[in-house]
């Protein structure tokens, strides 16, 4: 084996156990819910729990709308600004950053001050009030992730030449944009609803100034009250990670179109 | 009355007026090509006349009608692009269809269009193909085809050989040409390639600057240039300076020798003034040749072998001439440095003004 092999190999075992080591430590302590032997109590009781299922039921759905909302709101956007208003880009690009900056508690009581019951849109006056404000914070908190993902699926594309192709075959605009950029720009798109859904299983002041159940503020309640099982979380939420990533790939895979321009 | 018309056409971006008082009419059927170096307006044009931009000022008319305020998607006007701009999610059938199904064809009548189209392209058989398994030329084949499939009223090619290698490039040409033949559909073609523009089109409209410097059939343009940037742009062009001897006999002296040029080509001249005059290289003969008017003597400055034609460049009346021979295996080239004579009528002389 050469020196440079070797090397290769000593830095790869590392990073293996610097990332997955704390991982199958939470994994095995997982398992120690049963005094003495391994089992799958914790994630038994942790699944059996209704408050798991109501939680994550709730911000699996608030994650989907709010890729859906953010889809629409980005695609169309920064196919525009590719377009049309390429000399704004920096500018939106600037607009997009700033949830990395702003803190989300301040987004926040931003909203409470604006939406709440005393104001003209009394948002937090109702629960499907709330979660429209709450839908709206999210994808302002994956507004950077989704636009930057959309952007370099863009990017890979002549968005210009195909448009006026699309429009000299006769298409309009809601034409060209979901018969065309979206399907071109899907793999983009999936990586973008990815972060987005991550970002929502997650996210804990959003959910709990907002007084929301969402799972966010059940993983911090299970923390602070049992032992094995909020171990038996963390292993549950890096799954469903993995597996939103498995999915991409395949969609990748499947994707036939795009395996020769990678 | 043009079916295509383009009217005092004019498009400034900025300070910069790109295209300046354009007027053109291209008849129903006629194969069009706007020739021109980079940034002579000629893409702004045809990108006008696609909706792509609108002109500052001016009309353009489909059979009378102005569709200046018509949007892109509402002229019914095909284009293929130098890049192709197949949409790389679909495959070549689904290209081909694409416009069809926007103007809601029913799926069979749709089906057996592409069909059509694919046969009209000789691609019968790679409908289930997607773009990027395609090569260049057959890409644009299909961008062809996807462009005629839904009859539009004009079509217009951006330079649609440019990206392809030469031999396909005169091959697709020629098959462009006898689609567009076929289907009589009126075209208006952009090209920076003079042979394309030469051999593909019933009229071409050289540009410069903005304007159309000269309007003509191929036979016209190339022979009877109507400038000196058409002269110059549109062929090779050997330059000569010759002395007016005197204008009123349009009487010239050419390395010592007097040529009597056709009548008014010196009008406005006096004797001592430098007058240019043109030859295309196949008009210049090497050696003493009966049918010839003049000779004169030259020095072999270069020779490039072309294949089936040989190409001389000489020194003679202190200029540098350029000259077509017919390559025989059995006459060796001349050598470089000898000397030679060349020869030429005056009915080939082209006088430019200035």
């Amino acid at each position: 084996m050469s020196a440079a092999k070797l090397w290769s190999w000593i830095a790869f075992i590392f990073g293996f156990l610097f990332f997955f080591l704390p991982l199958i430590g939470t994994f095995e302590f997982s398992l120690r819910a049963r005094r003495g032997v391994y089992s799958f109590d914790a994630y038994s009781n942790v699944l059996s729990d209704p408050q798991f299922r109501e939680t994550f039921t709730y911000s699996v759905v608030m994650a989907l709308f709010t890729i859906v909302l953010g889809v629409l709101i980005v695609a169309p956007t920064a196919f525009w600004v590719r377009l049309k208003l390429p000399k704004l880009r920096p500018v939106v690009e600037f607009i997009t950053l700033l949830p990395l900056v702003i803190p989300p508690i301040v987004i926040v009581f931003g909203y409470i001050r604006l939406y709440n019951t005393s104001s003209y849109l009394p948002l937090t006056g109702t629960a499907f009030g709330t979660n429209i404000l709450m839908m709206c914070g999210y994808a302002t908190l994956a507004l950077p992730y989704m636009y930057r993902a959309v952007d370099t699926g863009l990017r890979t594309i002549d968005v210009g030449t195909l448009t006026e192709a699309a429009q000299s075959l006769g298409a309009g605009w809601t034409t060209i944009i979901t018969r065309l950029i979206l399907p071109n720009v899907l793999v983009a798109v999936l990586s973008g609803a990815f972060l987005t859904f991550a970002i929502v299983i997650g996210e804990y002041v959003f959910a709990a100034l907002l007084n929301r159940p969402a799972f966010g503020p059940y993983m911090v309640w299970m923390g602070g009250n049992r032992a094995y099982e909020p171990a038996a979380l963390a292993v549950i939420a890096f799954t469903i990670t993995w597996a939103c990533m498995a999915l991409i790939q395949l969609a990748t895979r499947f994707s036939k179109h795009t395996r020769a321009q990678r | 009355m043009p079916f295509l018309e383009l009217r005092g056409l004019v498009k400034s971006f900025g300070p910069t007026r790109v295209v300046k008082d354009f007027d053109l009419g291209i008849d129903k059927g006629e194969f069009v090509s706007l020739l021109g170096p980079s940034g002579c307006g000629k893409t702004t044009v045809l990108r006008m006349v696609a909706g792509f931009e609108t002109p500052t000022s001016g009309a353009i008319l489909i059979e009378g009608k102005d569709i200046v305020g018509q949007r892109p998607n509402q002229r019914k006007i095909g284009m293929v692009f130098q890049s192709y701009a197949l949409f790389p999610n679909l495959t070549v059938a689904q290209n081909v269809a694409f416009g069809l199904r926007v103007a809601g064809m029913a799926s069979s009548e749709s089906e057996a269009r592409v069909a059509e189209m694919l046969r009209l392209i000789g691609l019968p058989e790679l409908g289930g193909r997607y773009p990027f398994q395609l090569s260049g030329g057959q890409q644009q084949r299909v961008a062809l085809a996807r462009a005629i499939a839904v009859r539009p009223r004009v079509l217009l090619l951006d330079e649609p050989l440019s990206a392809l290698d030469a031999k396909i490039r005169v091959s697709l040409r020629e098959e462009i040409r006898a689609i567009q033949r076929e289907l009589g559909i009126t075209t208006l073609f952009v090209t920076h390639d003079q042979e394309e523009a030469l051999t593909m089109s019933d009229r071409v409209v050289v540009m410069n600057g903005g304007i159309a410097e000269q309007v003509g059939s191929p036979h016209q343009v190339y022979n009877r240039p109507a400038t000196r940037f058409v002269a110059n742009f549109v062929g090779t062009l050997n330059n000569f300076t010759a002395i007016v001897e005197d204008s009123s006999q349009d009487l010239v002296s050419l390395g010592g020798a007097q040529i009597k040029l056709p009548g008014g080509a010196l009008a406005g001249r006096t004797k001592g003034d430098r007058q240019t005059l043109a030859l295309r290289p196949e008009a210049v003969r090497l050696g003493r040749n009966e049918a010839s008017d003049f000779h004169l003597a030259a020095i072999v400055e270069d020779v490039s072998f072309l294949g089936s034609v040989i190409r001389i460049r000489a020194k003679a009346a202190e200029s540098s001439v350029s000259l077509d021979t017919f390559n025989r295996a059995e006459v060796p080239p001349p050598a470089i440095g000898s000397e030679i004579d060349i020869s030429f009528s005056r009915r080939d002389l082209i006088v430019l003004a200035g």
